[in-house]
């Protein structure tokens, strides 16, 4: 190769700054790799969709983004994700403070039940954990006698949102608490404050950047789930139909342009929360460096 | 939605815990709260959930749960969701070995807008990265009435889950390979090259034998993913038994049929396929761990 040939001369530094792009061959065939494969897979088929929205006329896409059933679509999406972004955020802080702070037996059990969710196919997520709470379920039985309905509910939507995003606070906040000095607390207590006083205010305000970003990640994981929640939230329109479903729905009645005008509304969504997550993201990094 | 673990996720295996903070170590009474309040919220939502599977699955006693998974259509579904993953799995290893070669080893204008598009998929709605396909590919789509004179079938067939599925594993190995070849570095590849190795030579002797547990890694979580896809493949498939038929939707065509012992029987083989992530994602994160990084052995 071209730039094999006059890289004899002493890598590092100052072979960098003599080339452009750095001394190893390949740069052109894994740039061109790259960039094809990601254009053919994701780029071009998203890119499809913009276009096809672009044919839509105004009214067209008005009427299908704003229908009362819709909006009814968003309000519970956003809403569940919401509830299940939150209880993520609150459960996930205590579950990584008890697995990198406290030993107690089967610790590593409990540390691989918090992947599981990445792992297990999403319907079966779904299935299972219908079983379990509806109304003739293990647990569903005993909500049931205080009239509490989880599954066919909007309950369920959440407790299916819940289920799929709860590693993402656990793992982002485990790597900060391992990290966290304990000299830190050490100085608080020497300081003179409580165990509570530096709880509050040494080590939560520690925590909750990577909180923060746990909680965006589950909340869009939340907003975009379709395969565990057909199954628990019973699917009924105004009441327990979710924007994935209904766009699913759309697209089996060929009605495209609805189905695509709704889809741009949720990528939009999903895109303005990548880009706040990486905000948080570069933050964070920025922050552990100083 | 957006995807996987986030990115530090192994930093956190080598398990260097940092002896309890001795001033400010909680009481016991915080202990067995938290630890009680921690193990019940994962007990309850996470291996419950697991220990229904099975419960429900063998209800029917062992002998229906075997009939249920040797029906001709779960078979069926059990072979093209290995076909999907035999395919896809491959073709995104390749993808992200050449995008963390290309990230880690260079440095160009648009970089971070290069890592960030790899990662798009993640943040697309399952349902959404279907839907992409269908209006592309679909009879109705942009390229549809071409492929259709050509007879090309790829929506409502297999091609179009395998497509979908590649487009959803997209980011897996890519995400996993490129902090670990980032953190081997570049020194012992610039000696292989003084020493008049090619770029090839570079890449199989020196550079892949540094991260193939990076790469299996990926591999592992790319492959559980490709096989239990729901939402994507749901939407492009078309449900035709025992023709577009993954395990997963299989579990879904059985449980509306009210056949819950198939169902839950079906669903057990994709909860054992997640259980064996796990422990090879285990067994990975250790082999790691113990592997010397940029150093010279």
């Amino acid at each position: 190769m071209a730039v094999a040939a006059d890289a004899v001369a002493p890598a590092g530094a100052t072979a960098r700054r003599g080339r452009r792009f750095g001394i190893l061959p390949g740069f052109g065939l894994s740039l061109g790799y790259t960039i094809a494969y990601l254009s053919l897979i994701v780029l071009i088929p998203l890119c499809g969709l913009v276009v096809k929205s672009a044919s839509l006329s105004w009214a067209q896409f008005a009427a299908a983004v704003a229908s009362p059933r819709a909006l009814a679509a968003y309000r519970l999406t956003f809403t569940a994700a919401l509830v299940a972004g939150l209880a993520n955020a609150v459960f996930g802080i205590i579950v990584a403070w008890v697995l990198v702070r406290y030993k107690f037996p089967g610790r590593a059990v409990f540390d691989a039940l918090v992947d599981l969710p990445f792992a297990l196919p999403t319907a079966v997520a779904g299935i299972a954990l219908t079983a379990l709470y509806a109304d003739n379920g293990w647990i569903g039985q005993l909500l049931a006698r205080f009239d509490i309905h989880i599954a066919y509910s909007p309950a369920g939507v959440s407790l299916a949102m819940l289920f799929v995003g709860l590693p993402f606070v656990v793992r982002t906040v485990e790597p900060i608490l391992l990290d966290l000095d304990p000299q830190l607390e050490e100085a608080a207590a020497t300081l003179g404050a409580s165990r509570r006083q530096t709880m509050w205010r040494v080590i939560l305000p520690v925590l909750l950047p990577p909180a923060l970003t746990g909680f965006a990640l589950s909340f869009a994981r939340g907003l975009g789930e379709y395969g565990s929640i057909v199954f628990i939230s019973g699917n009924m329109p105004m009441r327990t139909e979710i924007v994935p479903l209904l766009i699913v729905t759309k697209l089996e009645q060929y009605d495209y342009a609805g189905a695509t005008a709704i889809a741009l509304v949720m990528l939009l969504a999903s895109f303005g929360l990548l880009l706040l997550i990486n905000a948080l993201q570069a933050a964070m990094t920025r922050k552990g460096k100083r | 939605m957006a995807g996987a673990a986030p990115r530090r996720v192994r930093t956190v295996v080598p398990d260097p815990r940092p002896p309890l903070a001795r001033a400010g170590a909680d009481s016991l009474l915080t202990r067995v709260v938290l630890t009680t309040l921690a193990c019940g919220f994962l007990g309850l939502f996470v291996a419950l959930p697991i220990v229904s599977v099975f419960t429900e699955a063998l209800r029917g006693g062992i002998h229906a749960y075997v009939e249920a998974i040797m029906q001709p259509d779960s078979i069926a579904a059990l072979k093209l969701t290995l076909l999907t993953a035999a395919v896809s799995v491959p073709l995104n290893v390749v993808f992200g070995i050449a995008a963390a070669w290309l990230i880690a080893r260079y440095h160009f204008p648009g970089k971070n807008l290069l890592t960030t598009l790899i990662d798009l998929p993640f943040s697309v709605s399952p349902v959404i990265s279907g839907l992409v396909f269908v209006l592309l590919l679909g009879a109705r789509g942009l390229l549809g009435p071409w492929l259709e004179a050509h007879d090309i079938h790829i929506i409502f067939a297999v091609p179009g889950i395998i497509l979908a599925t590649t487009f959803i594993t997209f980011p897996f190995v890519a995400r996993e390979v490129l902090p670990v070849m980032q953190e081997v570095g570049t020194d012992e590849e610039e000696a292989a090259l003084t020493l008049g190795a090619s770029g090839w030579q570079i890449l199989f002797r020196v550079t892949l034998p540094k991260i193939r547990w990076g790469v299996l890694y990926g591999v592992v979580l790319c492959n559980a993913r490709a096989m239990g896809e729901f939402g994507a493949v749901s939407v492009v498939s078309g449900h035709i038994r025992g023709l577009t038929n993954t395990l997963p939707l299989h579990v879904e065509i059985l449980y509306n049929e009210y056949n819950m012992v198939g169902a839950f029987a079906v669903a057990s083989i994709l909860t054992l396929l997640a259980l064996l992530t796990l422990a090879a994602k285990k067994i990975v994160e250790a082999r790691q761990a113990a592997e010397p990084h940029g150093t010279i052995r």
